[in-house]
């Protein structure tokens, strides 16, 4: 087991499925809220202090080894748009498909067989991270990390932004974080002892209301 | 927090209502207590369904003041509750958050209105709102909450606000809002807020959407209608004032509850 074995997971080539999503940036697109590198990093800061900081955290916490069951739950609960749970339920399929013939584990094969419908990504991510023999700190980065890179490489395409533009902005967004990552692995270890419910639990309403509208278009680049 | 500091902490008041079925078809309340600033007044309703007005005898939550109301609606007791204006967070003497927690519970076959008037969040104000309720797996709800970012023309206040809905002991829907100026960044950016100054829930909760989820749907460009994992649904709106975003909420409230 290896750090390396970080680079491997949060490899954008990994064959997770992840390019298929844009993290909400679709629709911001077209709706106007992004319009260029400026929005693109203003939208990336408010998704990595929401959706980013609970993803980072439930991933820490699998990694610590709290319940998957509890915490697919709690990130239900933190998931009020039914189009963004099933979204994250098909990511966290494919993701576990990945993950166990990369790291096979019979802890992860017990979780595919609970949620044959897929777990929440974030949960799949810390216990792929678990079996890689990662550390809760790197799930989080993981996952904080790929709070943004979806959106920014999304826009990339939608707007033909300038990639230079879309990676200076995630360099900006880097001192965040690593803050991020820092208060989700300290949440996670509190729920270790406190519970699920002591998770981090930001929100970000437009990130919902435009991913209900996003999932009735008739026709759309990206699945969510 | 030092002793020093003690002298000029800010008001604590609890406010309390339990309301109980009165073995006659209708509702008791058997308790309603006011404490401080916060007042409760009983006003017309019918005696199935008594209602209760929450009444700001003072202005605030201040800055380092820390207000709780409770609601306690037994088996199969009703109650709707109001408030009879805005609440307004202002910034204290001292420097510290307000907080200002909402406790509610209804038990099997009880139902909660709970409708307050708008929270604004005046500049300089520092609040953190807890809102928890804890049902029956037969209980029913429907509860508004509307935070408006700043009065007029004005730069907002901070404000952290925490929803937590358990039903039957698990937690169905848990959602923390964080904004104005000390908040997380982008939250005033296209993710989260995007200029709007004016946010709201309603959430409505009926052991029937279990089996029976309220489909998903979208209400304009600033609101949607979600059914959550579990026997409630979810409206979460964001617009440029509070009388817009009433609009919406009172729309999908005429949908939801008939």
């Amino acid at each position: 087991m290896s750090r390396a074995a970080l680079l491997v997971l949060a490899d954008g080539r990994f064959p997770a499925g992840g390019h298929a999503h844009s993290g909400g940036a679709e629709a911001a697109v077209k709706a106007g809220r992004i319009t260029g590198a400026e929005g693109l990093e203003s939208f990336c800061r408010g998704r990595l202090h929401t959706t980013g900081l609970v993803s980072a955290a439930l991933a820490a916490a699998a990694v610590l080894g709290v319940d998957p069951r509890q915490l697919n739950e709690a990130a239900d609960a933190r998931t009020p748009s039914p189009a963004l749970r099933a979204a994250a339920r098909k990511l966290g399929r494919q993701l576990m498909r990945a993950a166990r013939a990369t790291w096979p584990s019979a802890e992860l094969d017990a979780v595919a067989t609970e949620f044959p419908k897929g777990a929440h990504q974030p949960v799949v991510l810390g216990l792929a991270a678990r079996a890689a023999g990662l550390e809760p700190l790197d799930a989080a980065y993981c996952a904080a990390y790929e709070s943004v890179s979806g959106p920014a490489s999304a826009t990339v395409r939608l707007l033909s932004l300038d990639p230079f533009d879309a990676t200076g902005a995630l360099a900006r967004l880097a001192p965040e974080l690593d803050r991020v990552a820092d208060q989700a692995v300290e949440a996670a270890r509190r729920a270790v002892d406190e519970g699920p419910d002591s998770l981090p639990a930001a929100s970000a309403p437009l990130l919902e209301i435009a991913a209900e509208a996003h999932a009735a278009w008739p026709v759309r680049l990206f699945a969510s | 927090m030092d002793g020093v500091t003690a002298a000029v902490a800010g008001v604590r008041a609890t406010a309390r209502m339990v309301a109980r079925d009165d073995g006659r078809g209708g509702t008791a309340l058997p308790v309603l207590e006011s404490d401080g600033p916060l007042a409760l007044r009983r006003t017309r309703g019918s005696g199935a369904e008594p209602r209760v007005m929450l009444v700001g005898a003072m202005s605030g939550p201040l800055g380092g003041d820390h207000f709780t109301v409770a609601a306690d609606v037994r088996e199969g007791a009703r109650l709707r509750v109001g408030s009879a204006a805005a609440t307004i967070a202002l910034p204290g003497q001292t420097k510290g958050e307000a907080r200002y927690d909402v406790r509610l519970t209804v038990a099997d076959g009880g139902e909660l209105h709970w409708l307050p008037e708008q929270l604004i969040c005046a500049g300089g104000s520092d609040l953190y709102v807890g809102t928890r309720i804890d049902l029956g797996a037969t209980a029913r709800l429907v509860l508004r909450e509307e935070q408006v970012l700043g009065r007029v023309g004005e730069e907002p206040g901070r404000l952290t606000s925490r929803l937590v809905l358990r039903v039957a002991g698990r937690t169905v829907l848990d959602q923390e809002l964080a904004c104005g100026p000390g908040a997380p960044g982008g939250w005033d950016g296209p993710a989260v807020l995007a200029g709007h100054r004016a946010v709201g829930q309603l959430l409505v909760v009926r052991p029937e959407f279990a089996d029976e989820p309220v489909p998903a749907r979208v209400l304009g460009e600033g609101a949607a209608v979600m059914p959550l994992a579990g026997p409630a649904a979810l409206v979460t709106a964001v617009a440029p004032d509070a009388l817009l975003l009433r609009r919406l909420l009172d729309a999908a409230l005429a949908a939801l509850v008939p």
